[in-house]
């Protein structure tokens, strides 16, 4: 488990959307995420008939795939153009393109895998799906996102 | 390779990047990626990734900074490429 750097997260209670990080390296991210019955959202979405809006789960795959890829990188120094975090930085997602295969309802256990396709400049884009405990596939796509008012350590000499 | 030549080929490179493909035809040296063709300045990383593939360069930290409108971007490839040959 890698679960050292949930502490780095910057979201709390109802709108954090990581358990646990079980694989983590300068490539890669694997972490899963249960989805509590009592979320603001299922009340709405829909009455009488609760559906995970799409929304969290492209919010789920976005905070285990790149937030949580991200910050590790940001932290283990990997990254070569100097960027670092500070207490003014937050993640920002800057895109995705992401297709849904299969309803998450509520209390099912999903799994978030993430593979980096690059990080440069201090921008992260990543291929990431999203499985249940079955092995079928929820959602898949590419996320980007920077990490906002990092600074840069590296010395400037013009 | 010549500036013109540089800029007809960085309008390939930007065309996925921005809606506004009006501006795109039409654009010169002072063209600003972001302020003018609106392009999300995330998708600057992108458009440099793919310059370096376009040309065969490498584009440091340091270049990328620069890299704010099309005379500059022009500025660092050609000369990435006066000193790769």
């Amino acid at each position: 488990m890698h679960n050292d750097i949930l502490k780095y997260l910057p979201y709390k209670s109802s709108f954090l959307f990581v358990d646990n990080i079980s694989s983590l390296d300068i490539d890669g991210v694997v972490g899963d995420y249960t989805l509590k019955s009592d979320a603001f959202f299922y009340e709405d979405h829909f009455p009488g008939n609760p559906v995970t809006p799409g929304v969290i789960i492209t919010e789920i795959m976005a905070q285990i795939g790149l937030v949580v890829l991200g910050i590790h990188l940001m932290i283990s120094g990997a990254d070569k153009d100097g960027f670092t975090m500070d207490e003014a930085s937050f993640p920002l997602l800057t895109s995705t393109d992401v297709s849904f295969y299969k309803m998450v309802l509520p209390e099912e256990k999903v799994i978030v895998t993430s593979k980096k396709l690059y990080f440069r400049f201090g921008k992260l884009k990543c291929l990431i799906e999203m499985h249940n405990t079955a092995a079928e596939l929820i959602a898949k796509g590419t996320f980007s996102g920077v990490i906002k008012n990092a600074a840069i350590k590296k010395e400037q000499n013009g | 390779m010549d500036r013109t030549t540089i800029l007809s080929e960085l309008k390939k490179v930007l065309a996925p990047y921005t809606e506004n493909k009006a501006m795109l035809d039409g654009i010169n040296e002072d063209t600003d990626l972001i302020k003018d063709l609106k392009i999300n300045s995330a998708n600057l990383v992108d458009i440099i990734i793919d310059a370096e593939s376009q040309y065969n360069i490498e584009i440091d930290f340091d270049a990328a900074e620069k890299m704010y409108n099309v005379g500059n971007c022009i500025d660092v490839i050609s000369e990435k490429l006066n000193r790769t040959v």
